[in-house]
């Protein structure tokens, strides 16, 4: 059963890792500022939120699984409101020019 | 298993080190923000994987602070580039205006 | 094969690369990032060292407080109309600067290498008092039972800083409210993560002050985590920096460093001498000084970076 729970957190924390490196992929790679955030945000849900769905298992007790999905959740909400301010400040730019 | 996560925390610093490349590249200051952002995702990934390969008590609230502050920067960097929505703030003026009266 | 000194390496290698960056960078903001992620890397270091309550300290006043302040005060600096690139500093300064800069870094590196084996320590010792004083987490003991008058002076020297912020002030503007640090009109976006990260972030800030007895922690990681959740919503206009002629400001501001000195006078009273907490009563005592910290750590910290009062703003 432990073993099972391994595997399953490995696969879990290396697709976590695999969003990462999407993440980057993205941001080095998007022409324009605007595509480079929708990538940042994919790394921040996806890759972070898997990585922690693989520590659950191996999480010590309760209350510290549940600060994880709060650490996560908190990234989550933090990534969509920050991306929709820098959207919002990026189209105003491109308005004003 | 310690070794797997540790490499899997190596695995996700090294990705956004590179990322750390738009910081340098990037054209506009937002790019440069958005290469801190990821770092600090990655960062908080990075640390969780970590404490958990090397048992550091009482590491998830260190990982709890770094969420809750991982996006203070972005929203001290937009709110220092608002300097000329003077013609946005002014609707905020006459809405307070109007309060006022009642 | 051993994975954990090559990422002790690769970790202290990027750090390195950060710090590089931060000094070479020609812009401001370009410079202001590389510091914030250098403060988050440090943190990570912090744990690799296995220092929790260090670790929490670096992420919340290197990665929040100090990157936005830096921030506030880089769109200061660009809005007052002064010249970006300031002027260039000489080259026989800058010589200068990294010669010093070198002397200390080696003189640091000695002294960490040529340690003597076993490394002289007091962790024993430290460890040892801790029953007398009732506490679990051996940082908190140090900071408050052993070197107690320390963090009292700590505190008054931050109060003195802040003094020194507003003393920059027009002497017209002496009593007003700083200028408002939010400067955007109401945005929805920001508007929610306020209203759903400043409760949070006083939750966790509370939990972390009062854990900090027995587990990593302490009054200051939980009062800069509050400073931080007070300077979001003054970032999203939900609250405005208060005057500085406020009494309620004034008190909060000098509680801390006031009841620890009180505290330390008591103890002449009815412990051994100045400073010293009767036994039995240790951990009481100590969580009451730290309390009225935390609130003057919490309302420094963004008075900071709010800045001295201005003469247009306030009633």
């Amino acid at each position: 059963m432990s073993f099972a729970l391994d595997v399953f957190s490995l696969a879990a924390i290396g697709a976590g890792a695999f969003f990462f490196f999407a993440g980057m992929v993205g941001l080095l790679r998007f022409p324009d500022s605007l595509t480079r955030l929708h990538a940042l945000t994919k790394a921040d849900n996806l890759g972070l939120g898997l990585v922690v769905l693989g520590l659950l298992p191996q999480a010590g007790s309760l209350l510290a699984a549940l600060k994880l999905i709060i650490v996560w959740v908190l990234v989550l909400l933090s990534g969509a409101a920050t991306s929709q301010m820098i959207g919002r400040a990026l189209r105003k730019g491109e308005d004003r020019k | 298993m310690n070794d797997l996560l540790l490499a899997a925390a190596g695995f996700i610093l090294m990705t956004v080190a590179v990322g750390f490349a738009r910081v340098l590249r990037g054209p506009a200051d937002v790019d440069r923000m958005m290469a801190a952002q990821l770092f600090a995702t990655g960062g908080i990934a990075a640390l969780l994987l970590v404490a958990h390969a090397t048992t550091v008590p009482g590491v998830e609230d260190v990982a709890l602070g770094l969420a809750l502050l991982g996006s203070f920067a972005s929203v001290a960097f937009v709110n220092g580039r608002a300097d000329s929505t003077t013609e946005s703030a002014e609707p905020e003026a006459e809405s307070s205006q109007g309060e006022d009266r009642t | 094969m051993n994975l954990l000194p090559i990422i002790d390496v690769g970790l202290a290698l990027l750090v390195l690369g950060i710090a590089t960056w931060t000094i070479a960078a020609r812009e401001v903001f370009g410079a202001v990032v590389g510091y914030v992620v250098y403060g988050l890397l440090l943190s990570l270091v912090w744990v690799r060292l296995y220092a929790p309550d260090v670790a929490l300290t670096e992420a919340a006043v290197g990665g929040g407080v100090t990157g936005v302040l830096l921030l506030t005060a880089g769109a200061r600096l660009r809005s007052g109309g002064g010249k970006e690139a300031g002027e260039a500093t000489g080259l026989p300064l800058r010589v200068v600067a990294a010669v010093l800069s070198l002397l200390v870094a080696l003189g640091l590196a000695a002294v960490v290498l040529f340690l003597p084996e076993p490394p002289a320590t007091l962790a024993p010792e430290a460890r040892a008092g801790l029953a007398a004083t009732g506490l679990g987490n051996p940082i908190t003991a140090v900071l408050i039972s052993y070197r107690s008058f320390d963090t009292m002076l700590e505190k008054i020297v931050l109060v003195l800083a802040l003094t020194g912020v507003w003393s920059v002030a027009a002497d017209g503007a002496w009593g007003r409210a700083p200028a408002p640090i939010g400067r955007m009109a109401p945005d929805g976006a920001l508007t929610l993560l306020t209203q759903t990260l400043a409760p949070l972030g006083i939750v966790v800030g509370l939990h972390i002050f009062w854990v900090g007895a027995d587990a990593p922690g302490g009054a200051f990681q939980g009062g800069a985590l509050l400073a931080a959740m007070w300077m979001i919503v003054m970032m999203a206009r939900l609250a405005e920096a208060p005057r500085i002629d406020a009494r309620w400001l004034r008190l909060a501001l000098i509680a801390g460093p006031a009841v620890f000195f009180l505290a330390g006078l008591a103890g002449v009273a009815w412990g051994d001498g100045f400073f010293s907490y009767p036994p039995g009563f240790a951990k009481p005592i100590i969580l009451f000084i730290e309390a009225f910290m935390l609130l003057t750590i919490a309302v420094t910290l963004p008075m900071l970076v709010a800045g001295p009062p201005s003469r247009g703003a306030g009633r």
